[in-house]
């Protein structure tokens, strides 16, 4: 297929991905910032929710203070921050369109249709709960349709499995981002300092993956850090975790090489990824430092985002 | 087929009696209650609008704008009237492309006084860069698209010939499509000969062009400027349908004067370009520098012969209006025949004799500039006020080479579904011809446009234009 409509396809599910991601954290931080300061402490939570979404150099630039208000429009609806909600949508959009004859209709009727219905959503009207509520379940279940539409309606050829990498790329990447921002919530020593304080911060974690529930069901314990920190990194059952996506990512890289008839370093990449996280012990990653570990993961998945470009899609 | 003259209706005779092709038709219109054909109308525009999510835009202003009416009476005409029409386009079209092969070589039509130096030479879009090149297998222009009006039983006019990269042929093929749905019982009571393998002759005629270099099973591509372009819809539409790659410019690459596409599995060599971009872009170190549409080198390795471009560079010097008055004897002299279609009989105000009776009669002709389109630059005489009359006669007398002049006609109608009830509206026909290596095809029936206002004769979708499925019915 043409390299342009592979590239497309890939971002389009980046973006919708990140849309989905982006309306989790809002949902975990309206949450905790709900909480009275005995429960979640004194920290601002909208200054990490926009820490966490990565955009904090744009933020800065727009708004001087993070406010419940100023973050949800910059994180939902600015047209300057290229990563908004709005954004990703009208990006996911304009892909679409570009590549209309690689989707099939339901994968575009999911776009447009959420491209159609953003329309009603306005930034003055999240003030209320109600609304924000609706307009995140909206934003969730985009993403819902788009990816069940492309599960179950595309040929599984390339531009499936080009479409899988893009989703697993950026879920590894939003996955990452998080224990980056929240890591020292993690830590043994913060646990003894912050006490129960913490307890809300790690469930807020679990929620902006959708996983406290499976939480409970693959541990059967109270939240702990660091099982917290197995759960999104090492647990291959837990579909946001790191593993999981990189067994994800090596497979669709496998099809690809092997209906194109040959590797690339972008397979080579991810395999020594694979391995890495198959082989580590949550005990030791915490050893040798949690934030270390994490900082250098963001880097190997953006690599291999530039591995994939450079080898496919250019 | 002057204004006064009574217009030909192509349903009703002028005694009232129903021609034998509408006669299942008119009978059908009789019996079907008005509101009900309304209603279908409406699930007319709902199935495009759905068409139209699955292809184009949905839900912005671009996509609104090119919803164009549709028309539920569909238009009929008899398999003689297509043998003969389809006879009178296929000869038209060789002409063209003979005319086309001569003008960028040995111009003998020049050198034989037939077609006056200046109007080729001086054309804008006559291009200098395909002075003595060759072009695979010699054809110029693989897909025309030639607007037919019809004033009698028996006259068929060509209105203008489109030689450069002619649209609307989607609709042609939706239309059809959209009639099935609707109106089956219609399609068990007529023989109407099919269109939809329209998108099968074009590919085959794509690769009947192929440069001889290229492998036996030729690569072919859609060139599109891209989704802001106002036809992207039909080019995506037709390459799905094509089963060929839509590309943009910049997925195409030159590497030692052969056309390469950037694919995932690596560069892929490509061989025919059915291009939906206008000369001026297509290659920027030849033409506009400032083009981002196009492919650099593009040119060169056209001029090395290693891909086909459909149609070829500079086949608008053919299809201008100074060169249309010319057609007659364009096909005269190189095929040797006399022509099968007419032209409306046009004035070349060049020709002292004829601006001096096209002065004389300003108030009864539509005068038109030479390289003018879409209706610009044009007198309708019966409906201008007498200042733009002189406004004309002005601009005549300063420059007459550039106009030239035709009667008002008096194109023919058919029963259309308006406002009032089912009424007469004008139409015209635009067929679509192939010109492969092989042979010409050309699917039977075309593009029937209609102008949906009472009186008018204006067929634009930009002025309340509509289309109409058209049907040719197998004797």
């Amino acid at each position: 297929m043409l390299s342009r409509t592979a590239d497309n396809l890939f971002w389009l599910a980046r973006y919708v991905e990140r849309a989905e991601y982006l309306a989790r954290i809002i949902e975990a931080s309206t949450r905790l910032a709900n909480l009275p300061s005995a429960y979640a402490g004194t920290s601002n939570e909208w200054e990490s929710a926009v820490a966490t979404a990565g955009c904090a150099h744009l933020f800065y630039q727009a708004h001087d203070k993070a406010t419940r208000e100023t973050v949800i429009d910059f994180l939902a609806f600015s047209p300057d921050n290229p990563s908004s909600i709005r954004s990703c949508f009208e990006v996911a959009r304009t892909n679409a369109r570009s590549v209309r004859t690689a989707l099939t209709v339901e994968m575009w009727d999911a776009i447009n249709a959420a491209w159609l219905e953003l329309s009603k959503y306005r930034a003055s009207g999240l003030n209320q709960d109600e609304h924000l509520a609706n307009f995140l379940s909206f934003v969730k279940e985009t993403g819902l349709r788009f990816d069940g539409s492309a599960y179950r309606t595309m040929l599984r050829s390339d531009g499936y499995w080009f479409s899988r990498l893009g989703v697993m790329i950026e879920r590894a990447d939003n996955t990452a981002r998080i224990l980056d921002v929240k890591y020292h919530v993690l830590l043994p020593g913060a646990e003894q300092v912050g006490g129960s304080l913490d307890y809300f911060q790690w469930s807020a974690i679990l929620r902006a993956v959708s996983a406290l529930t499976a939480y409970h069901w693959v541990y059967k314990e109270s939240l702990k850090p660091w099982l917290v920190a197995d759960l999104l990194i090492l647990n291959d059952q837990m579909p946001r975790s790191l593993a999981a996506c990189y067994e994800s990512i090596v497979r669709n890289l496998d099809s690809l090489s092997l209906s194109y008839g040959r590797q690339g370093p972008a397979q080579r990449a991810a395999r020594a990824t694979r391995t890495k996280l198959e082989s580590a012990r949550i005990d030791d990653i915490f050893q040798s430092g949690l934030h270390e570990f994490v900082s250098e993961f963001i880097t190997e998945n953006n690599r291999l985002g530039a591995a994939i470009t450079q080898q496919y899609l250019t | 087929m002057a204004g006064d003259a009574p217009v030909f209706d192509e349903m009703n005779l002028a005694d009232g009696a129903v021609r034998p092709a509408y006669e299942t038709l008119a009978r059908w219109l009789k019996t079907i209650p008005t509101d009900l054909l309304a209603t279908r109308s409406r699930e007319a525009e709902a199935l495009f609008r759905r068409i139209g999510i699955t292809f184009a835009v949905y839900g912005d202003s671009a996509s609104t704008e090119r919803l164009i009416p549709f028309d539920v009476i569909p238009r009929v005409l008899t398999n003689d009237e297509w043998v003969r029409l389809s006879k009178g386009l296929t000869q038209r079209v060789r002409a063209i492309n003979a005319f086309l092969g001569d003008v960028y070589s040995k111009r003998e039509i020049l050198r034989a006084g037939l077609v006056p130096e200046d109007l080729v030479y001086q054309n804008p879009a006559f291009r200098p860069e395909m002075n003595q090149q060759a072009v695979p297998h010699g054809i110029y222009v693989m897909i025309a698209g030639i607007d037919i009006v019809r004033v009698d039983s028996e006259t068929f006019y060509v209105l203008e010939d489109n030689a450069r990269t002619p649209s609307g042929v989607s609709y042609m093929l939706e239309n059809r499509e959209v009639m099935i749905r609707l109106f089956p019982e219609l399609f068990s009571q007529h023989r109407v000969a099919p269109v939809e393998n329209y998108t099968d002759d074009l590919l085959a005629t794509m690769k009947s062009v192929a440069p001889r270099s290229a492998s036996s099973d030729p690569t072919c591509v859609l060139l599109t400027p891209g989704l802001f372009n106002a036809a992207y819809y039909e080019h995506t539409f037709l390459a799905d349908k094509l089963g060929v790659e839509l590309v943009e410019g910049r997925d195409l690459f030159v590497k030692a004067d052969v056309v390469y596409m950037r694919t995932t599995g690596g560069p892929k060599r490509v061989d025919v370009i059915y291009r939906r971009l206008d000369d001026d872009f297509l290659d920027p170190l030849v033409f506009r520098p400032d083009s981002a549409l196009g492919v650099p080198g593009l040119m060169s390795a056209y001029h090395a012969g290693n891909v086909t471009l459909a149609n070829a560079v500079g086949t608008g010097v053919a299809d201008d209006k100074a060169v249309y008055s010319y057609m007659p004897e364009i096909v005269k002299f190189y095929l040797g025949e006399e022509p099968i279609l007419k032209n409306v009989p046009t004035w070349r105000c060049r020709e002292p004799d004829e601006l001096k009776y096209v002065l004389e009669h300003l108030p009864e002709l539509v005068v038109k500039e030479v390289h003018g389109s879409g209706g610009y630059g044009m007198l309708i005489g019966p409906k201008a006020a007498a200042a733009e009359i002189e406004l004309f006669r002005h601009k005549l007398a300063q420059d007459p080479s550039n106009f030239i002049a035709q009667p008002t006609l008096a194109l023919s109608t058919c029963p259309t579904l308006v406002e009032e009830g089912v009424a007469p509206r004008h139409v015209d026909l635009r067929p679509f011809v192939l010109t492969g290596r092989d042979k010409v095809r050309i699917v039977p029936g075309g593009l029937t446009r209609v102008a949906l206002k009472d009186g008018s004769l204006v067929v634009n979708s930009s002025q309340g234009g509509g289309t109409k499925d058209t049907w040719v019915l197998d004797s």
